[in-house]
C-alpha cells in the first residue's frame, strides 16, 4: 500500500521534473575511468570543503558583527559565549586552509596527467577562474576578524592596486570606500565574502561540473576511454560513477575528515600558520606589526611580488604568475598527456616547479633580507621558466606510446 | 561485467550498516549547529534574575522594571483596592486564574500574588502585545462610571483589573502574565526565580 | 634523479640559512603550565585579581564563566573578582578609565583576554620575571623581554628587584649591540625565586585559560570524533570492497 503511494509519488514528480534523467546522466550512467587513483579524490573533497565553509559560514554570520568597533569582540563572543561557537569557528578557519591544500593538490593532478589538455581546456579555465575566486574569497574573509594581521595584510594588498599607473589610487580608494582600510571596507568585504562571491563560486562550480560531464574525466594514463566503446556504446574502461566512485569518494571523505578533525580539535592554530598570533591583537591603524605576512596559501605569490624591486612591476609579475596558469593547455605541446609516458625533461621541469613553489612559499613568510631576496628571484625564475619554456621542452621530450586501454 | 555471484544480501546488510553509522554521525554533527542557536551566555546573562527594592513603593504606586526585555509592573495595593476588585468577578473572563500558564502555581490565588499587597506582573497585553496604561482612578469619563481602577490597553480596548485579571468581552484572551519571582526580604523582590520552598 | 636531489638540497640549505638575520631576541623560558591543574588556576585567578585586574581589563571574558570552569560559587566569585558593582554574568571590564590610563602610563594597558594567544605562554612567563632596575625609566624598571615597556613591576614585592648584566655582541650584519646576559636579584622579595616562578606560572596558567576557556573541552572531544570516523571508515571500506568486486580486470 505504502509502496504504491511511493511509486505514484515518484511518477508524479517524474512527469514534471527530470529527476531520473539527472540520476542516470550524471550518476549511474555517467562513466568514469576505472583506473582513477589517489590524485582523483580532490575534486569531491573540494566540493565537501565548499559545503562545509558555507554551512559554518552561515552559522558564524548569525553572531558575527561586521563593524570595526565590534568585529574582534564578536569573534571572541562566538568562541566563548555561543554554544559550540568555538567548534564552528575552528571548522571555518581550518576549512579555509584545507580548501587550499585540496585545491593545490587538485591542480597538481592536472599537471601529472595532462587533465587540462584538449578537449578539457574549458574545464581547466573554469577551474582557474574558481582558483582566482577562491583567493579573493579567502582574502576578504581574512579581513573580517579585524585583527592586526587582517588589517595590515589588507592594507598592503589593496595599496598594490595603487601601483597601477594613472588610475591606481582611485581604484584603491574605490575598493576601500575610505582613505585607509576602515569600517566601510570591512562592511563591504563582509557583503562580498558572505553573499556575492559564494554565489559566483557556486555558479562556477556548476559550470565546471557541466564541462567535466560533457567530456568525461581524464585518467592517470592520459588516454581517452571514449575511444574504446563496447557494443552498447559504453566505454570499455568506464565504470558507472554510482555506486563505484560514490563509495570510493566516501572513503576519501572519511580519511579527509579524520585529518581535518585532528587539526580542528588539537592544532587549530597550527603553530600560527592557520590562525596567526598577531591576529589575536585587535586591529590598530597606528601600529604596524613587525612582519606582515599573508596566510601560507598566498605566500608563494607574495614572494614573487617582493622579489621585484619595482612596486608596479612586482604587482604585474605576481599577476602574471597566476595568469600564466590559464594558458597552460596551449603551452603543453607533448603528444602524450600523462607523465607516465613523458620523458625526463618534463619530469625534471615539474619537480623543479614544485620545489620552487614550495620554496617561494617559505620565502614569503620570512623577512625580505638580501639573501632571501636573491633566493626569491632564483625561484621566481624557475617558476616562470616552467611555463615559458614549456612549448619547447614538451616538444623535444622523448615520450613513450601510451597504451590503448588503461592500466 | 561481473560474475553472477553478486551477494545481494551482503550488500544490503553492509549498506544498511553504513547508513546507520553514517546517520549517527550526521546527527552528531548537526547537533552543535542546532544548539548554537540556543541563547548564548550573553543572552542568558542578560536574562538573569533582577533584584528590585520595593521599600519606597507607596500604596497605589506602580513601578516598572525590565526583565528579559519585558516591562514588569510592581504595584503596591491595600484592602480598599481588594474590596473593589471583589465586586468585579462576574465581569471577568478568568476570575480564578484557571488558565495555569498565566501565573506560577504560588500566584494562583485570590490576589494572584505571594503577598497580597505586592502585585508583580508583565506589562504586556495578552491580545497583541501592546503596553496597557495604568488607570487607577474610579469612574473616569472615557472608561465609564463602573470602572473600579485597573489597566486599559489603548490599542484595541482590552481591560484588566488591579490584579491583571482580564475583563470578559474584550479582545485580550487571558489575564496578564505573572513572572516567576520571590521575596528575598520583605522589601526586596527577585524577579526571574521561583521562591525557594514551594 | 641524482641531479634533482642535489639541486633540491642546495636550494633548501640556502633558503633555510636566510631565516637567521639580525639580533637574536631574548631567550624565553618554558612556562610548563598544566591547564588541568585546578589549584594552580585558582591561585592564578587570585594573583590576577590582586595584581593585574586593576589596570588590565579582560573584556571578552565573563565572571560567571570563571565561576563555572574553576569551581567557584557565586559568593566566592564575587569576593574574589567582582569589584566594580558588576553582575556575575557581565563581561570583565575594569575600573580604570582610558584617559587616566593614558596619562599615567602613556598607553592604555592592553586588554588581556587573548594575550596568551598573541604572545604565547613562554613569552608571558619570561616577561613577568624579567623586570630589572633602570633609573632612566619612569617607573624605575625596564624589561629584558619587552624593551622600554610602560608597565611597572607590579610583582616587585614578591620577586624583589633584579639588575641586568650586559655584554657586547656582534650580530650577523656586523653591528655591535648591548644584550642582557643575566638578570640577578639585587634586593630579595617576600618569597624565594622558586616560589616566585611558581606564582608566575599560576598567573600564566590562568591567562592561558582565559585565552581559550573551551580548550580542554575540545581536546577531550577530539579523540571521540576520530574514533567514530575510524569505525565509519571500516564499515564503508567493507561496503566499497564488496561493490568493487564487480570491477575486474577484463575485456
Amino acid at each position: 500500500m505504502m509502496r504504491d503511494w511511493f511509486i505514484l509519488g515518484k511518477e508524479w514528480v517524474e512527469t514534471r521534473f527530470p529527476a531520473k534523467e539527472f540520476w542516470d546522466d550524471h550518476l549511474v550512467k555517467y562513466y568514469a575511468p576505472r583506473n582513477l587513483n589517489f590524485w582523483y579524490f580532490f575534486g569531491s573533497l573540494a566540493m565537501l570543503v565548499l559545503v562545509m565553509q558555507i554551512v559554518t559560514g552561515i552559522f558564524l554570520t548569525m553572531n558575527y558583527k561586521p563593524t570595526a568597533s565590534t568585529a574582534f569582540a564578536s569573534v571572541e563572543y562566538i568562541m566563548r559565549d555561543v554554544n559550540w561557537g568555538w567548534l564552528i569557528r575552528y571548522m571555518h578557519s581550518t576549512g579555509a586552509s584545507f580548501f587550499f591544500v585540496v585545491i593545490y593538490l587538485h591542480m597538481f593532478r592536472a599537471f601529472l596527467y595532462g587533465s587540462y589538455r584538449k578537449p578539457r581546456e574549458l574545464l581547466w579555465l573554469f577551474g582557474m577562474a574558481l582558483f582566482v575566486l577562491l583567493m579573493a574569497e579567502a582574502f576578504m574573509g581574512y579581513l573580517l576578524p579585524w585583527g592586526q594581521m587582517s588589517f595590515w595584510g589588507a592594507q598592503v594588498i589593496i595599496s598594490l592596486f595603487g601601483a597601477i599607473p594613472v588610475i591606481g589610487n582611485d581604484i584603491a580608494l574605490w575598493i576601500r570606500g575610505d582613505f585607509v582600510i576602515a569600517d566601510a571596507t570591512l562592511n563591504r568585504f563582509f557583503a562580498f565574502h558572505v553573499i556575492a562571491f559564494p554565489l559566483v563560486i557556486i555558479g562556477m562550480v556548476m559550470f565546471h561540473l557541466i564541462a567535466l560531464h560533457r567530456v568525461g574525466s581524464n585518467n592517470p594514463d592520459g588516454i581517452e576511454i571514449k575511444a574504446n566503446k563496447n557494443e552498447k556504446g559504453i566505454p570499455k574502461d568506464g565504470i558507472p560513477f554510482h555506486p563505484y566512485f560514490t563509495l570510493k569518494d566516501m572513503l576519501g571523505v572519511i580519511v579527509f575528515l579524520m585529518i581535518f578533525s585532528v587539526v580542528v580539535f588539537y592544532f587549530p592554530e597550527m603553530g600560527g600558520w592557520f590562525l596567526e598570533k598577531d591576529n589575536f591583537i585587535p586591529a590598530d591603524p597606528l601600529k604596524t606589526p613587525e612582519h606582515i605576512t599573508p596566510l601560507w596559501y598566498f605566500t608563494p605569490f607574495y614572494a614573487i611580488l617582493r622579489a621585484v624591486p619595482d612596486k608596479f612591476l612586482g604587482v604585474m609579475l605576481m599577476g602574471a604568475s597566476i595568469a600564466v596558469l590559464f594558458v597552460v593547455p596551449w603551452l603543453d605541446r607533448s603528444p602524450v598527456k600523462s607523465i607516465r609516458y613523458r620523458g625526463l625533461y618534463y619530469k625534471i621541469a615539474l619537480a623543479l616547479f614544485v620545489i620552487s613553489f614550495i620554496a617561494l612559499g617559505y620565502l614569503g613568510t620570512v623577512a625580505a633580507t638580501p639573501t632571501a631576496t636573491v633566493f626569491s628571484r632564483i625561484c621566481s625564475f624557475i617558476y616562470f621558466a616552467f611555463f615559458v619554456f614549456m612549448p619547447i621542452y614538451t616538444r623535444l621530450d622523448k615520450t613513450k606510446a601510451p597504451p590503448d586501454r588503461v592500466t | 561485467m561481473a560474475s553472477d555471484e553478486v551477494d545481494h544480501r551482503r550488500r544490503r546488510i553492509l549498506t544498511g550498516a553504513a547508513t546507520a553509522v553514517g546517520g549517527v554521525g550526521v546527527a552528531y554533527v548537526a547537533t552543535p549547529f542546532i544548539l548554537s542557536m540556543d541563547p548564548s551566555l550573553k543572552a542568558q546573562a542578560a536574562g538573569a534574575p533582577i533584584d528590585v527594592d520595593v521599600s519606597k513603593l507607596k500604596v497605589g504606586q506602580l513601578m516598572t522594571v525590565e526583565w528579559r526585555g519585558k516591562p514588569i509592573w510592581i504595584l503596591r495595593r491595600n484592602q480598599e483596592m481588594f474590596d473593589r476588585m471583589n465586586q468585579l468577578n462576574e465581569l471577568l473572563r478568568d476570575p480564578n486564574s484557571d488558565e495555569l500558564s498565566q501565573q506560577p502555581h504560588y500566584a494562583k490565588n485570590a490576589h494572584r500574588a505571594i503577598k497580597p499587597e505586592i502585585m508583580v506582573m508583565e506589562g504586556i497585553c495578552t491580545h497583541l502585545g501592546c503596553a496597557p496604561t495604568f488607570r487607577p482612578e474610579i469612574g473616569p469619563a472615557d472608561l465609564g462610571a463602573d470602572w473600579k481602577g485597573g489597566f486599559f490597553c489603548p490599542c484595541h480596548g482590552s481591560r484588566y483589573d488591579l490584579s491583571g485579571r482580564v475583563y470578559a468581552g474584550v479582545p485580550a484572551p487571558s489575564n496578564l502574565k505573572v513572572p516567576p519571582y520571590r521575596f528575598v526580604t520583605d522589601s526586596r523582590i527577585m524577579i526571574g526565580v521561583d521562591p525557594e520552598h514551594v | 634523479m641524482k641531479r634533482l636531489l642535489i639541486i633540491f638540497s642546495l636550494l633548501f640549505a640556502g633558503i633555510a640559512s636566510t631565516s637567521y638575520a639580525a639580533v637574536k631576541s631574548y631567550p624565553l623560558d618554558k612556562a610548563n603550565i598544566d591547564p588541568t591543574d585546578g589549584e594552580s588556576l585558582r591561585r592564578g585567578a587570585t594573583l590576577f585579581a590582586n595584581y593585574c585586574f586593576n589596570c588590565h581589563s579582560v573584556s571578552l571574558m565573563r565572571y560567571s564563566r570563571i565561576g563555572r570552569d574553576l569551581d567557584y560559587d557565586e559568593a566566592q566569585l564575587e569576593s574574589l573578582l567582582v569589584f566594580t558593582g558588576a553582575k556575575i554574568g557581565d563581561l570583565m571590564e575594569n575600573a580604570m578609565k582610558k584617559e587616566d590610563a593614558k596619562r599615567w602610563f602613556g598607553v592604555v594597558p592592553p586588554d588581556l583576554s587573548v594575550v596568551s594567544r598573541s604572545r604565547g605562554v613562554d613569552w608571558l612567563y619570561t616577561y613577568l620575571r624579567s623586570f630589572y632596575k633602570d633609573p632612566s625609566r619612569p617607573w624605575g624598571v625596564n624589561n629584558a623581554v619587552f624593551k622600554d615597556v610602560a608597565m611597572p613591576h607590579v610583582l616587585w614585592e614578591l620577586q624583589g628587584l633584579q639588575h641586568a648584566q650586559f655584554e657586547k655582541v656582534t650580530d650577523d650584519e656586523g653591528v655591535e649591540q648591548q644584550v642582557i646576559s643575566k638578570l640577578i636579584i639585587a634586593e630579595p622579595g617576600e618569597i624565594s625565586s622558586e616560589q616566585f616562578d611558581n606564582s608566575v606560572r599560576d598567573i600564566v596558567n590562568f591567562l592561558h585559560y582565559m585565552g581559550e576557556p573551551t580548550k580542554q573541552k575540545r581536546l577531550q572531544l577530539g579523540g571521540w570524533v576520530i574514533l567514530y570516523l575510524a569505525i565509519f571508515f571500516v564499515v564503508v571500506l567493507l561496503l566499497k570492497k564488496e561493490y568493487w568486486k564487480d570491477v575486474k580486470k577484463t575485456d
